[in-house]
């Protein structure tokens, strides 16, 4: 009976934790989607996000929220650097070259990060009240992450399948060739994907940062998270990331009620591992070749 | 189907590639090239030209190595730690060393890394302290995991390691014979905090939630039987791991178990974020404790989520020991007193010192003792020296245990009580709560509730 309360005072806060891993995961999943290139610097990015709204919050007094905006567009302008400077040449090289590329930005980000902002627990002290459900307090921060999230979402399914850059995005992610063939800019598209992964990344990072302490380091994580929602919900598709990360998010609120919490890492992965070999597409269906 | 299979072996290959990389034990994920970054802050002091005034006087320089946590998960407590030795030392080659009675003048010198909070790296770096930079002496890492790494190394070459911040009892278990520590044992962290339960509140609710790493189990393996013997109900016990960010679940845990205090934490990035949430979730508890963090200058960074917030310290300026104490114990007194170490400190870094700082500094003062006791910097004679030392110091009795079973265990040394509270003029202050005679200000108990 303890548990069914412990379960029940654990669920909201859980779904509201998942919709912010499914937008970290959308930044990771739509750029392994469009060009096939697992961008291994996602967790640092989502630091770099984190940092953004400190700096912002503690310098500028600037409100948590409308920091999301110049995050968003210095994670656009950063993916697109990125893609320029790392992953341009190595596109069409075998899986390790862009893996070796992004692995080290991760490791430059790292550096410098660390380097800058030493590895001790940083936090961005923004309260957005709090009320009680029950027996659990849900937080105005959580809250407020989940929907935005939930509109980032949106925004995200509209620009891919409503305009028209979105359609050759998703062009450029079914056929390369065939869109190239179609006069499509593929470069540019490929720029502004990662781009877009990498914005979705320090978003996600700085509404991570409302709620959880953080340091450069803090990213590694989410982009662990970020791996297992792409296999649950396929790649390139952020409905499927939402989703993803919502089942995540249960199971981080649901497992603790029943044993230990350190037995979640395990059942995370262990299902991540289920789905490779039961349904490698992701549970949402696979992006075409 | 070709192509899937090989996309899933990239997939694997990529995972192990990340996994191994991002292990919770090495944060800094560097398989790649483990360049040895030597520590900015530290210097090794130059032999400088004896004093002009005897020509008779020797002078040797000792080397101490050590390293520290410059960075990862240990970064704040071990910079503490440092900074504190750092003070012993610079003033011991201030006052121009330390004088033996053949004339010779002892000066020190210190030879350090950044561990990065990892206990593979600590286990390099050590053995190049000992092997390629021949350190005559070794002082742990701060955090009772990476001493345990360090302790392996420092008895495999008998070298003489005092340990600080490095309280978990089973690390001196194991037959050694060259670590000596500072620190009050874990076992015993939480047991003067379960006597002043005793007598607030003995019908409390204990809910005993702890990090899941060497230092915080012991604590929890000398607690338990103590609760337990002590009449307490424990109405939860549970571990989380290092990293958690996400107090959430727990902290539901903890209010649907119906526990009115609740003991454990770890260190501090943990011990702060758990602080952090359980007063943004309006846990509702009669008294938190937790390890180390509370204890920390940083920890008032929380606000108002740090009032009430209680931890088991190993000293505290506001109880610094003092000569008459050791006169009453018939002990020796050696060092300088609390007010003249936290002048020194303040006056080195505008701080109050913390007992990380503090323990820091006691390991470089007695070896100090050790070296003039056995008047000599031969290791044999220093350890002879180290064993039979019983000396009182501001940061309390110092007496290792020399039987072969739990050689270099702490024996001397006892522990209080502190919590932050509001003082008057509305700041946040750490007092003594306990025990009554060393106490500033009474417990605040129940923990008012946030509004």
């Amino acid at each position: 009976m303890q548990q069914i309360g412990l379960l029940l005072a654990s669920l909201p806060d859980g779904i509201l934790l998942g919709f912010v891993y499914g937008l970290a995961a959308m930044g990771l999943t739509l750029i392994w989607g469009v060009m096939n290139v697992i961008n291994l610097s996602h967790g640092p990015i989502i630091a770099l996000g984190m940092f953004g709204t400190f700096y912002l919050f503690t310098r500028l007094g600037l409100n948590p929220y409308a920091g999301l905006i110049p995050v968003a567009i210095v994670g656009l302008l950063l993916g697109i650097l990125i893609y320029a400077v790392a992953v341009h040449r190595v596109i069409n090289a075998p899986h390790l070259s862009s893996l070796l590329a992004t692995f080290s930005v991760n490791m430059i980000i790292i550096g410098l990060g660390t380097a800058a902002f030493t590895t001790s627990p940083y936090n961005v002290d923004f309260a957005a009240g709090s009320f009680k459900l029950g027996s659990t307090t849900l937080l105005g921060t959580r809250l407020i992450a989940a929907l935005v999230a939930m509109l980032f979402t949106g925004g995200l399914y509209l620009f891919l399948f409503r305009t028209r850059p979105g359609k050759y995005i998703r062009a450029v992610t079914n056929n390369r060739s065939a869109a190239e063939l179609m006069g499509i800019p593929s470069t540019r598209i490929l720029a502004l994907s990662f781009g877009l992964g990498t914005m979705l990344a320090a978003v996600s990072g700085a509404l991570i940062a409302t709620f959880f302490p953080f340091s450069i380091l803090a990213g590694g994580s989410y982009e662990l998270k970020s791996f297992v929602i792409g296999v649950l919900g396929g790649l390139g598709n952020p409905v499927g990331a939402l989703f993803g990360g919502l089942v995540l998010g249960l199971l981080e609120g649901i497992i603790p009620a029943f044993m230990e919490s350190s037995w979640v890492p395990v059942i995370e992965f262990g299902l991540f591992v289920i789905i490779l070999l039961v349904r490698p597409s992701g549970l949402f269906g696979a992006k075409q070749q | 189907m070709k192509r899937s299979l090989s996309s899933i072996l990239t997939l694997l290959v990529m995972l192990g590639v990340i996994l191994s990389a991002c292990a919770p034990s090495a944060p800094t994920q560097a398989p790649v090239a483990p360049a040895l970054t030597e520590a900015p802050v530290e210097e090794p002091v130059e032999e400088q030209p004896a004093a002009t005034e005897a020509p008779a006087m020797t002078e040797e320089t000792i080397t101490i190595g050590f390293t520290s946590s410059l960075t990862g998960a240990q970064e704040v407590s071990s910079k503490r730690q440092v900074t504190g030795f750092n003070l012993w030392m610079d003033q011991v080659n201030e006052a121009g060393g330390i004088k033996l009675s053949d004339g010779t003048v002892v000066k020190i010198a210190a030879q350090t890394y950044d561990d990065e909070s990892a206990k593979e790296r600590v286990q390099e770096l050590y053995t190049r302290l000992i092997t390629e930079d021949n350190a005559d002496f070794l002082i742990s890492p701060y955090s009772s995991g990476l001493a345990a790494a360090a302790s392996i190394i420092a008895e495999q070459n008998g070298k003489i390691m005092i340990t600080a911040g490095a309280a978990e009892d089973d690390a001196y278990k194991t037959g050694n014979t060259s670590l000596f520590q500072l620190y009050t044992p874990g076992s015993q962290y939480l047991l003067s905090t379960v006597d002043m339960l005793k007598r607030l509140d003995p019908e409390a609710k204990i809910a005993v939630v702890h990090e899941n790493d060497k230092f915080s189990t012991s604590v929890v393996e000398g607690l338990k039987p103590y609760l337990e013997s002590e009449g307490f109900e424990v109405v939860l016990e549970e571990g989380y791991a290092s990293e958690t960010t996400d107090f959430g679940p727990i902290i539901n845990k903890i209010v649907e178990s119906g526990a009115t205090v609740l003991l454990g934490g770890g260190h501090y990035p943990d011990g702060s974020t758990f602080a952090r949430q359980l007063y943004e979730r309006k846990a509702g508890l009669k008294f938190v404790s937790l390890l180390v963090a509370p204890a920390d200058s940083k920890f008032p960074e929380l606000g108002d989520a740090a009032i009430g917030i209680s931890t088991s310290s190993q000293w505290e300026l506001a109880a610094t020991h003092t000569q008459e104490e050791a006169d009453a114990l018939g002990k020796p007194w050696y060092g300088p007193t609390g007010e003249e170490f936290a002048a020194a400190y303040e006056a080195a870094t505008g701080e109050k010192p913390t007992y990380h700082v503090a323990g820091g500094y006691m390991t470089g003062l007695v070896l100090q003792k050790a070296i003039e006791d056995a008047d000599s910097v031969d290791p044999e004679k220093v350890k002879a020296a180290l064993e039979a030392m019983d000396i009182f110091t501001f940061y309390g009795g110092i007496k290792f245990d020399t039987s072969p079973e739990t050689h270099g265990l702490q024996i001397g040394h006892l522990m209080v009580v502190a919590q932050w509270q509001k003082d008057d003029a509305g700041e946040l202050v750490r007092k003594v709560i306990w025990p009554a005679d060393v106490a500033n200000a009474d417990p605040l108990y129940p923990v008012p509730a946030p509004e």
